[in-house]
């Protein structure tokens, strides 16, 4: 993969899967990313504070997983500076297990096209297992 | 505690710079699984025309958690936040930010609603560069849980 490789603006038509992407989660992975953000809350990384106050284990950061899920529209569309719209829900929470961790499985599919300004919004499916854990996950690619 | 509705409109004042660096946009990169050459190597970076290497898609929230620090940290705001979930986020950008910017972020309330014993707090933060212009807008809203 190179930066200067651009998908083919013309070439895309809605429903078309442009990435497929797996990133399995470890605890590591939590203690790492609440460093790199500055987002401490005891709530992803501490078994006995996540169950005092009712979850069901140690979550990821919602920012986490909304960070990794568009690195597969990164990886596609080249680079990051692409991206100048990206949203999402945090419809579910994901739980990592201290030895099995968690695995987001990404799907990438165009959801719409934008021909005069050469843009594509591509809506990520971002699930762990069978439940959908992003709703309305969608990012706006400039590919002109 | 019902969320104070008076907060809607409010704005704070701008957060102190930022100042963007090098290892940290690397180490949130990391962070993030991102792969991309543009968020780690300088030579790179620039030889796509950026100033230096560029801070992943998801990285302005860093900026915005000191405007969100505002708002939480406020008495008159009643935001428990032992009780607050993350709800939505989005960010709309003009550039993408780089090692080396230095940004501000200025916080609006925009939205206070109440969905049952629940509150919903919309927050806008306008995040700009030393020369005052736009570089991201980063939108959160907040579910601040009530009693069942």
């Amino acid at each position: 993969m190179t930066i200067t490789t651009v998908p083919d603006f013309p070439s895309l038509a809605v429903g078309d899967i442009v990435a497929e992407r797996s990133f399995p989660l470890t605890r590591d992975s939590l203690v790492r990313y609440a460093g790199a953000s500055g987002d401490f809350n005891p709530i992803h990384y501490r078994d006995d504070i996540a169950h005092a106050v009712g979850l069901p284990g140690v979550l990821a950061h919602g920012m986490l997983t909304m960070g990794l899920a568009v690195q597969a529209v990164v990886d596609w569309s080249g680079d990051p500076g692409r991206i100048v719209d990206y949203q999402v829900r945090f419809t579910r929470p994901v739980v990592v297990d201290p030895e099995s961790g968690a695995v987001v499985a990404v799907i990438a599919k165009v959801g719409q096209l934008d021909d005069d300004a050469r843009a594509a919004r591509i809506d990520l499916t971002v699930k762990v297992g069978d439940e959908t854990v992003l709703g309305k996950a969608q990012a706006r690619v400039i590919l002109g | 505690m019902p969320l104070n509705p008076e907060l809607q409109g409010r704005v704070f004042p701008p957060t102190e710079p930022y100042l963007v660096g090098r290892e940290k946009v690397r180490e949130f990169s990391r962070a993030v699984f991102a792969t991309n050459p543009v968020n780690f190597n300088v030579e790179v970076a620039r030889a796509a025309g950026y100033d230096d290497i560029v801070a992943p898609p998801t990285f302005a929230v860093v900026v915005q958690e000191l405007s969100l620090a505002q708002l939480l940290a406020d008495p008159d705001a009643g935001i428990d936040f032992s009780r607050v979930v993350h709800g939505d986020q989005r960010f709309t950008s003009t550039r993408p930010i780089v090692a080396g910017d230095e940004l501000t972020a200025t916080l609006t309330v925009t939205s206070v609603k109440s969905l049952g014993p629940h509150s919903m707090v919309t927050a806008q933060s306008e995040i700009t560069d030393a020369a005052g212009e736009h570089v991201v807008t980063s939108i959160s809203t907040l579910v601040v849980r009530g009693d069942e």
